[in-house]
């Protein structure tokens, strides 16, 4: 007996100072934003004003909250569409096929995700410009003609952002997918190539279906890091602009909380993308359960 | 228990002694100064001065940006002594504080004399300008912001180009478009801007000159109905045609990152005129431009023959936030900022202190853009009336961000006019009185 509540003490003590720590630094935090979306404060002065749910009510009217949620969602399903097609096929010809200089590939590839977003969005500043910029020299040079796109322009600035945002993710999520494709063993390839499975049969009936663990956890860092991303990549590319075209939800509850002293309205846009990113990844993670397989 | 307690005494002496030993030592000033184009030198050298002359220590803090270096500890609770920026900035710091009524006034440091001098605050500040809403944010005949290094704002462009092409610049508002019909024929547009936050210093000046001073007091302060009034219309229908001459690429380059691009189109002669302020010209110190380029500078054009031209006297402020903790000594650095020692520092680095008779020393550009008051154009001053915050809605979202809108041609003047209309009656009642 004594034994036992002595090792349950020895648990406790080892577990205890994680507990402190999230509790103190996650679990309080993010209730205070729940505690703070429900008064009028500012950011920087100590009064507040208990108003309810009246943040909520004024935020479903506002028109440019509306507008940054549609252009969060835009890029959670466009982002995550591209790179996740582009990193899987790239994850498996690096993995799969023989081709000259495999690793220089990986390094390129993963370049652009060891760069600070500032230093991707002067990258994307020059490629951009309409005058001078690599892109549109591109397109004249195809085309003949002059083209003068204005990509960080009201009706291309999405479009814009969401280049950037792939090429930057690419990479990352490509050496996660090789990371599990490589633990495949090399037998199931060959035994299905004598059945007579071809390169893309392999692919849909074996390296997708082994792999779909590690897929399912990156689902989930899609939306979290598509919905944190997009705010450092419109804080430096755009600000915003022109005109709020390309606000995301965590841009505009910046802009709220800290630069229009309603700090309290910022929070209650935090509180529901908490709740939306939350509900969200349940749901692909309920939507995308299948029976683990093993080899 | 009792080696316990012992413990706890002597740490508490221990601690007790640290903060006397610090009292003792003498008061640390901090201050928070943003770098501009102006620099951070300038600011190491006036609070060595201001050391040197009062003997109290002061903790200097620069940085472009300011706001994210402060922000986060005064969140925490721990403010500067003295905060030098200036509103209309991307994160209205400034802005913010007026709203929350988190400034302290300083109307008596007007009244006190400058640290090492026998004059008085209030003698030395040039006329006006600690009578406008900017530095008296609520109306109530108080300053709570003091003006620091004013600019001229107008509309810049490239002389050696006007010479060249033998045009004249244009002194009304007719014959600003005639000129934009006659450069779009040679490819040259006639207007563009950095940022829509530039258009704060136009739209002031445009009131001052479709209205006066009275049309201009009552729109800043919402006045019921004031937008339907024909000057209002007026004031719209020049910004709207204006966006129909404005170079095509200047929304999408009017963000934080590639406003110089804007500006380099007056280097390169694609566009004619953009709103700015005197430092542009050590802001595009380094940038290449075209053959024979010379920086003009005039006042908006008169909306008839012979009618008031104005440019927009621009500057910016210093305060001392509620929560600082050496509010004396921060009053006497203020006072401090405007002694003869502290105006030639700045003026040296190029950054104007709104003293009386300091147009006498300055020399080259600065000459040229500083007498544009002697040269006919009148001074505007003042801004839109602070009011607690509204959620959603700032005057910068309301006025000029559609200004790229209006360009792009993706709202009509209807529309934005309709916006501005709305969100005045919400700003009106949300007036700080």
């Amino acid at each position: 007996m004594k034994k036992r509540s002595g090792r349950s003490r020895f648990l406790f003590l080892c577990v205890a100072p994680a507990v402190v720590l999230f509790t103190v630094f996650m679990i309080i935090p993010t209730l205070n934003v729940f505690r703070m979306s429900l008064f009028k404060r500012s950011a920087y002065s100590p009064t507040e004003d208990f108003v309810g749910l009246d943040n909520f009510t004024r935020l479903l009217q506002d028109a440019n909250f509306i507008r940054s949620m549609q252009n969060t969602i835009l890029l959670i399903v466009v982002v995550t569409v591209i790179t996740f097609a582009f990193a899987l096929i790239f994850a498996a010809i690096l993995t799969r096929e023989k081709i000259k200089g495999q690793n220089f590939f990986r390094v390129i590839f993963y370049i652009p995700n060891i760069l600070s977003v500032v230093v991707i969005s002067a990258i994307f500043s020059a490629i951009y410009d309409t005058n001078n910029g690599t892109l549109n020299s591109l397109l004249s040079f195809l085309s003949g003609k002059t083209v003068a796109i204005l990509w960080k322009g009201e009706g291309m600035v999405m479009v814009s952002l969401i280049i950037a945002m792939v090429w930057q993710a690419i990479g990352y999520y490509m050496v996660m997918y090789m990371a599990s494709m490589a633990s495949i063993p090399q037998s199931l390839y060959e035994s299905a190539s004598l059945d007579g499975a071809g390169r893309i049969t392999q692919f849909f009936q074996l390296t997708l279906p082994l792999i779909w663990t590690n897929i399912r956890t990156t689902l989930t860092f899609f939306i979290i890091s598509t919905i944190n991303m997009a705010f450092l990549f419109v804080k430096a590319m755009t600000s915003g602009g022109p005109n709020g075209a390309s606000e995301v939800a965590l841009s505009y509850m910046y802009k709220q909380a800290y630069t229009n002293s309603s700090y309290g309205y910022g929070m209650a846009i935090g509180a529901l993308v908490f709740l939306f990113s939350f509900g969200l990844s349940a749901l692909v993670n309920a939507v995308t359960k299948r029976e683990t397989l093993e080899f | 228990m009792k080696r316990a307690m012992s413990f706890l005494l002597a740490a508490a002496m221990v601690a007790s002694c640290g903060v006397t030993a610090a009292a003792e030592e003498g008061e640390v000033l901090k201050v928070a100064a943003i770098e501009t184009a102006y620099g951070s030198e300038m600011w190491q050298e006036v609070c060595e001065a201001f050391t040197a002359e009062t003997g109290i220590e002061v903790d200097l803090v620069t940085d472009k940006n300011l706001e994210d270096v402060i922000g986060p500890s005064m969140k925490s609770g721990d403010f500067p002594d003295v905060i030098h920026l200036a509103t209309g900035r991307e994160d209205a710091l400034t802005e913010t504080f007026i709203k929350d009524q988190n400034i302290v006034d300083i109307t008596d440091v007007l009244s006190m004399t400058v640290p090492g001098e026998e004059a008085v605050v209030g003698d030395k500040i040039a006329g006006g300008f600690t009578e406008t809403s900017l530095t008296n944010p609520y109306g109530d005949g108080k300053t709570y912001l003091a003006p620091m290094f004013y600019s001229p704002c107008g509309l810049f462009y490239n002389a050696g180009l006007f010479e060249e092409k033998g045009w004249e610049v244009p002194t009304t508002w007719d014959e600003m478009w005639a000129l934009g019909d006659v450069a779009k024929e040679e490819g040259i547009s006639l207007f563009t801007y950095p940022t829509t936050g530039y258009f704060d210093a136009f739209f002031y000046a445009l009131m001052y000159s479709v209205g006066g001073a009275e049309f201009f007091d009552q729109a800043t302060n919402y006045a019921e109905g004031i937008w339907d009034t024909p000057e209002a219309q007026t004031c719209f229908d020049i910004v709207a045609k204006l966006a129909e001459y404005t170079e095509p690429t200047t929304p999408a380059q009017a963000n934080d990152q590639d406003f110089t691009k804007n500006q380099q189109l007056v280097l390169d002669n694609k566009a004619l005129f953009m709103p700015n302020g005197t430092w542009i010209v050590g802001e595009m110190a380094e940038a290449p431009r075209a053959d024979g380029f010379e920086w003009g500078m005039t006042a908006l054009p008169a909306v008839e023959d012979g009618g008031d031209r104005y440019s927009y006297t621009w500057f910016e402020q210093a305060w001392i936030p509620s929560g600082a903790q050496n509010q004396d000594a921060a009053k006497q650095f203020i006072a401090y900022l405007y002694s003869d020692t502290a105006c030639e520092i700045f003026a040296k680095s190029g950054a104007i202190q709104p003293v009386l008779n300091i147009s006498e020393k300055l020399e080259g550009d600065n000459q040229m853009f500083y007498s544009i008051y002697d040269n006919g154009a009148k001074a505007a001053m003042g801004n839109f009336a602070a009011f607690t915050p509204i959620e959603g809605m700032d005057n910068r979202t309301v006025w000029f961000d559609p200004v790229n809108s209006l360009v792009s041609g993706t709202i009509t003047e209807e529309e934005w006019i309709d916006g501005i209309k709305s969100a005045s009656d919400q700003m009106r009642a949300n007036l700080i009185q």
